[in-house]
């Protein structure tokens, strides 16, 4: 069984602090991590290793430091990891990105499975698993909170829905995004982590994975960011006073005003 | 290829782009008059840089192709869902922001459903505001199967060529949008929480929260069709129903569903089939409520009041509570009328969850994030509150309205 795992870089902290007299953001010491969805899609990924035999890839985009990223994956059990990078790649919308992981996937060729983190903690869509998929042809699955059969060309799912959860049986290949449910990642052994430090990260250019740049990096992207700006912040609360009873009554009396409560 | 440059003889090298950069990918380098600004390799070409240079010294390039004749995409769609014959909420409030956008575009809305038993649905689609009712009926569509329901909202765009699609960032909308918008190769943006159009150009202006809600960006699609948005439910009312309107009922046939590749198997609803997403009143608990006991108190209040319990991360992290009750990045986004947050201190990624009408936090920590969100606050313990709310409410015999 081949598995191919598709992991992102961002910012640790998606907090970005806003000076306030300037309105613009500080950026000091803002270290990049993994995806933390990511890090359960690989530990997925090493569980079904460790049941099965897979042998496991894993690819990102990004600028060149990304490798970083990758060199972690490898040090937890990825025998193939690459980077997609290069300046023809930057400034890809969701659409964008999924062509471009679909052409580095082709590259590293013939694969049974491909797990994704449900989304990213930087942009928050979820929108490039089922994407991937579609480019590549192949089903999807999203929000998986555990395999719960992987047998003679399928999976079986748990997947969690708006209203509980649903099993889903998928014919493989297929693409599955997962959620935190799934399993707890470990953390790498030494001797995974000095693998990782001494691997050779291979950076493929858009030319490498017969990319058409029409269809990378900001050509390629449907959708264009017109503005950005600060949201104004409206709410001036009110700080109620007294007792316990007193403050409870003083709320009910407000929600009341405003319509939401009645006795 | 798209790209960004540094005009030099213009640059005066003053560094204002730096702090107008949400990524850090602009250094300045040099010394004296060679001191010029520098495009890193984390630029994302997001542009925001342009418009903070003072001097016209950044030059952003977009190569803006046409692949198609998009003149003759039309029209407003919402693709409204439904769950066992029963419309998703989320779709009547997309409706009122689609009737105001074809109003200002003047052009008309259509209400797309699809589903095993939804035919007696459409007409209430009309009254919240659609001019036509496009649907969709077949018993192989009556489980949300997303590959299927990809086909069949294919079909139907490519047969009738809608400008605008939006939907509902539910669960199932997050799954189903992306595929579609994938096999249509066309730009779509996830959870908006402002629509407008920009009337000259025709396009839809969707608004969302960038870099976890500090900054916002507009975003638009200006050479592809359809432009796709999603937005979460509760983030906008519906109209109310005028079942006097009139409108045209189409209904179409699926096409063949060839495509098994995923089946579902079997549905297992939650405990109540609770959906915080959809309640209007929600009682949110955090670590400050103590002991797993205590979310009782919420539990009760949230009845009286009739109510659902939430929780922030740290709970369902410690197994108190199930993911589907969490609040936040992580979790769900919910837009109660009433949301009051318990002993939850309020981290940014709590708060990107809240888009409550009305928030009421209590918290012993006069100083906790949570309060620059709130409407009505309470510093102290809260579970001596809720004891006391519960006592008032019934008391009083207060219920929601």
């Amino acid at each position: 069984m081949k598995i191919i795992v598709c992991v992102k870089q961002v910012p640790a902290t998606n907090e970005v602090r806003m000076d306030p007299v300037t309105n613009t953001i500080i950026r000091e010491g803002v270290e990049s991590i993994i995806n933390p969805f990511d890090t359960y899609a690989l530990e997925e990924a090493i569980r079904l290793q460790e049941r099965f035999g897979a042998e496991i890839a894993t690819i990102s985009m990004g600028i060149p430091s990304v490798s970083a990223v990758l060199r972690e994956t490898v040090a937890l059990g990825s025998s193939q990891a690459c980077l997609l990078s290069d300046r023809a790649f930057a400034g890809a919308d969701t659409l964008a990105t999924a062509y471009a992981l679909a052409k580095g996937i082709d590259k590293i060729g013939a694969f049974d499975l491909i797990i994704c983190g449900k989304m990213a903690t930087d942009g928050d869509t979820a929108q490039v698993g089922p994407m991937l998929a579609e480019e590549l042809d192949i089903p999807h699955l999203t929000d998986i909170s555990a395999i719960e059969e992987c047998a003679d060309g399928f999976l079986i799912c748990r997947k969690q829905t708006d209203d509980g959860y649903a099993r889903v049986k998928v014919a493989l290949p297929a693409l599955i995004t997962v959620t935190k449910e799934i399993n707890v990642p470990r953390l790498p052994s030494i001797s995974g982590l000095l693998r990782g430090n001494d691997s050779e990260i291979p950076v493929y250019s858009v030319a490498d994975v017969n990319a058409d740049t029409s269809q990378t990096g900001l050509s390629g992207s449907p959708t264009q960011v017109v503005k950005t700006f600060v949201p104004t912040s409206t709410v001036s609360g009110e700080m109620l006073q007294g007792s316990n009873s007193e403050k409870a009554a003083a709320l009910l009396q407000r929600l009341a005003a405003e319509k939401i409560v009645s006795e | 290829m798209a790209s960004i440059k540094i005009l030099e003889q213009k640059c005066i090298g003053c560094k204002k782009c730096i702090s107008g950069c949400p990524f850090g990918a602009i250094a300045v380098e040099g010394e004296g008059k060679a001191r010029k600004a520098v495009i890193l390799d984390s630029c994302t070409l997001c542009g925001a840089c342009v418009d903070y240079c003072k001097f016209a010294a950044i030059e952003l390039t977009k190569d803006d192709v046409c692949h198609e004749d998009i003149s003759k995409y039309q029209g407003v769609w919402v693709y409204c869902e439904q769950y066992r014959g029963e419309l998703r909420n989320v779709g009547l409030e997309l409706l009122s922001q689609a009737r105001r956008i074809a109003d200002l575009l003047g052009t008309d809305v259509t209400a797309v459903v699809v589903g095993g038993a939804i035919a007696d649905q459409a007409t209430a689609l009309i009254a919240y505001g659609a001019d036509k009712v496009i649907y969709v009926e077949d018993e192989r569509l009556t489980d949300l199967n997303d590959l299927i329901y990809t086909d069949v909202l294919t079909m139907l765009v490519k047969k009738y060529l809608p400008s605008i699609i939006l939907l509902g960032a539910t669960g199932f909308g997050r799954s189903l949008a992306p595929r579609v918008a994938a096999r249509l190769k066309t730009g779509l943006t996830a959870d908006c929480t402002k629509l407008d159009a920009d009337i000259e150009k025709g396009l839809l202006l969707q608004t969302r929260p960038a870099f976890g809600g500090n900054l916002m960006a507009t975003i638009i699609t200006p050479n592809h069709r359809p432009q796709m948005a999603t937005v979460r439910p509760r983030v906008f009312s519906p109209l109310t129903p005028d079942f006097n309107r009139q409108g045209q009922i189409i209904r179409e046939t699926a096409p063949a569903l060839t495509d098994q590749a995923a089946q579902i198997l079997e549905m297992i609803e939650s405990s109540g089939g609770v959906n915080i997403g959809e309640a209007d009143i929600l009682i949110s608990v955090g670590k400050g409520i103590g002991n797993v006991k205590n979310i009782e108190l919420a539990q009760e209040l949230a009845t009286l009041l009739g109510g659902s319990v939430a929780v922030s991360r740290p709970l369902v992290d410690c197994g108190w509570m199930p993911y589907l009750h969490q609040v936040g990045q992580t979790g769900k986004t919910v837009a109660p009328r009433l949301y009051i947050a318990c002993g939850i201190s309020g981290a940014i990624q709590h708060l990107a969850g809240i888009a409550a009408d009305k928030v009421v936090a209590i918290n012993t920590d006069p100083e906790a994030p949570i309060f620059k969100r709130a409407d009505y606050g309470i510093v102290g313990d809260c579970v001596e509150f809720l004891e006391a709310m519960i006592a008032e409410v019934k008391a009083k015999n207060i219920h929601a309205l």
